[in-house]
């Protein structure tokens, strides 16, 4: 199949990308533009390590989603923010230091997934209680069982945390 | 993933055009938590489709809004976390927001669509019992026009619904729910999160007096379609909104249903479970429709 010519915003910069009608946003996100801080766990939208935060050209606030269960082309004209975009200046974003702080992180793998989604809750709701948290991570799986101290990083990179 | 050609129509008109144009080799595709999948794993109910078209980018197909005179219009392309963070929808039509909170991650609901789940017709689709219990229309548009089937007679099957290939579906209508109705959805599922229904109950209830005006009961899951409890609803209105009505009629809910079993619950478990969700649902609608 032909590939065809797509435009969108990958971590504040923008990029025009050649895409196969059939790549996923996942896999022209890691291969094309080698930004590969987003994992494949499942491919099938259940365990949340491709994670990424979307914002449509008409979205309001940027969204949490699977992003191997979209289709690259489907991204044109948004903007897309991976784990790589969260640093800013060389300074980690809050959250990446919570799970640095609070040990929130055993073999890495779910981690930028974790930390997406972890982002993604608390910009919009920047106080969540322990609950909302599990609530908010449910579609993110750890195999290592690190459950417990990842919840604590998210409680201490919010506002109650501090 | 097998090769396909993409299309990403910007407008209602030009998507059914192309609907039309390619016919049985093409298939529309919205948050894809269904459709993609399914072409991952080369296990779509039909032959793998040579067309994608796109309908993230077709504006008549989103947005929710409600009037007083109307009712409420849900754009299949709403997500489901736009179902649920909806203020009207969160007011008037709770089960509602019970059912579209209910699918999938945050990941999921901010991706899936009330279109996408509906035309996948899994019967346990967890919008469709309550959908079903305020009595919505799937409104259809195509070739020949726009129709509005009730969304019971818009499943046939497990995967099959009333839509032909060049038709879509652009929304859902709900009309305006009585004064004090309540209403309620719950499922039950042996994992708190990221699970698919063994059984799903809807239930509204409009009160007066000591009076149950009407009901009405949907199911999911229990059948090869979500199915409405129409025996159930028979055996609740008119009659005290008591725990021995309510009892009686989660019984014959439980016996009307057509559970099969699977790797999910045994046909057994699943009338069991039936019955004892609907109680459940109904007493809280119940608290509800008083408070409400």
């Amino acid at each position: 199949m032909p590939k065809q010519l797509i435009n969108l915003t990958v971590n504040g910069s923008p990029y025009e990308v050649a895409v196969e009608p059939r790549w996923t946003l996942l896999e022209m996100v890691r291969e094309e533009l080698r930004f590969s801080g987003s994992k494949e766990g499942c491919g099938t939208g259940d365990c949340g390590a491709c994670s990424m935060i979307l914002r449509g050209p008409q979205d309001g606030r940027g969204r949490l989603i699977t992003s191997c269960l979209m289709l690259a082309a489907q991204a044109e004209g948004c903007e897309v923010t991976t784990i790589e975009g969260l640093a800013t200046n060389g300074r980690l974003h809050p959250v990446q230091q919570a799970f640095i702080d609070t040990g929130g992180v055993q073999c890495g793998f779910c981690t930028p997934g974790m930390i997406m989604a972890s982002k993604a809750l608390l910009d919009r709701n920047p106080s969540p209680t322990l609950e909302e948290v599990r609530e908010g991570l449910a579609g993110n799986l750890c195999r290592c069982t690190g459950y417990a101290k990842i919840y604590e990083a998210v409680m201490h990179a919010s506002k109650a945390g501090k | 993933m097998r090769a396909f050609e993409y299309h990403a129509p910007t407008s209602l008109n030009e998507a059914l055009s192309l609907l039309q144009e390619l016919g049985e080799a093409a298939r529309p595709l919205a948050g894809g938590t269904d459709l993609v999948v399914q072409m991952k794993e080369n296990a779509t109910k039909f032959a793998a489709p040579s067309h994608i078209v796109n309908l993230l980018r077709v504006p008549e197909l989103g947005g929710i809004e409600f009037s007083e005179s109307v009712g409420l219009r849900i754009g299949a392309g709403a997500t489901m976390a736009e179902v649920a963070e909806s203020l009207i929808i969160r007011e008037r039509y709770q089960a509602i927001v019970e059912g579209a909170a209910l699918v999938g991650s945050i990941q999921t609901m901010n991706m899936a669509t009330v279109g996408g789940n509906l035309c996948n017709a899994a019967p346990s689709a967890d919008i469709a019992p309550p959908l079903l219990a305020f009595e919505a229309e799937a409104v259809i548009v195509g070739p020949a026009g726009r129709r509005s089937l009730p969304l019971e007679e818009f499943f046939l099957g497990p995967g099959k619904t009333a839509l032909a290939v060049d038709e879509l579906v652009a929304e859902v209508r709900v009309p305006v729910p009585s004064a004090g109705i309540g209403s309620a959805y719950d499922r039950h599922t042996p994992r708190k999160q990221m699970d698919i229904a063994v059984v799903g109950v809807a239930a509204t209830l409009s009160i007066a007096g000591n009076r149950v005006e009407r009901a009405r009961v949907a199911l999911g899951a229990v059948a090869p379609t979500p199915v409405r409890a129409r025996r159930a609803e028979g055996a609740l209105e008119g009659q005290p909104p008591s725990d021995d009505v309510f009892a009686r009629a989660a019984e014959i809910a439980a016996m009307e249903c057509s559970p099969i079993a699977d790797v999910r619950a045994s046909a057994e478990f699943r009338r069991y479970i039936v019955r004892v969700m609907t109680m459940r649902m109904l007493r809280e609608v119940r608290d509800r429709a008083r408070s409400g």
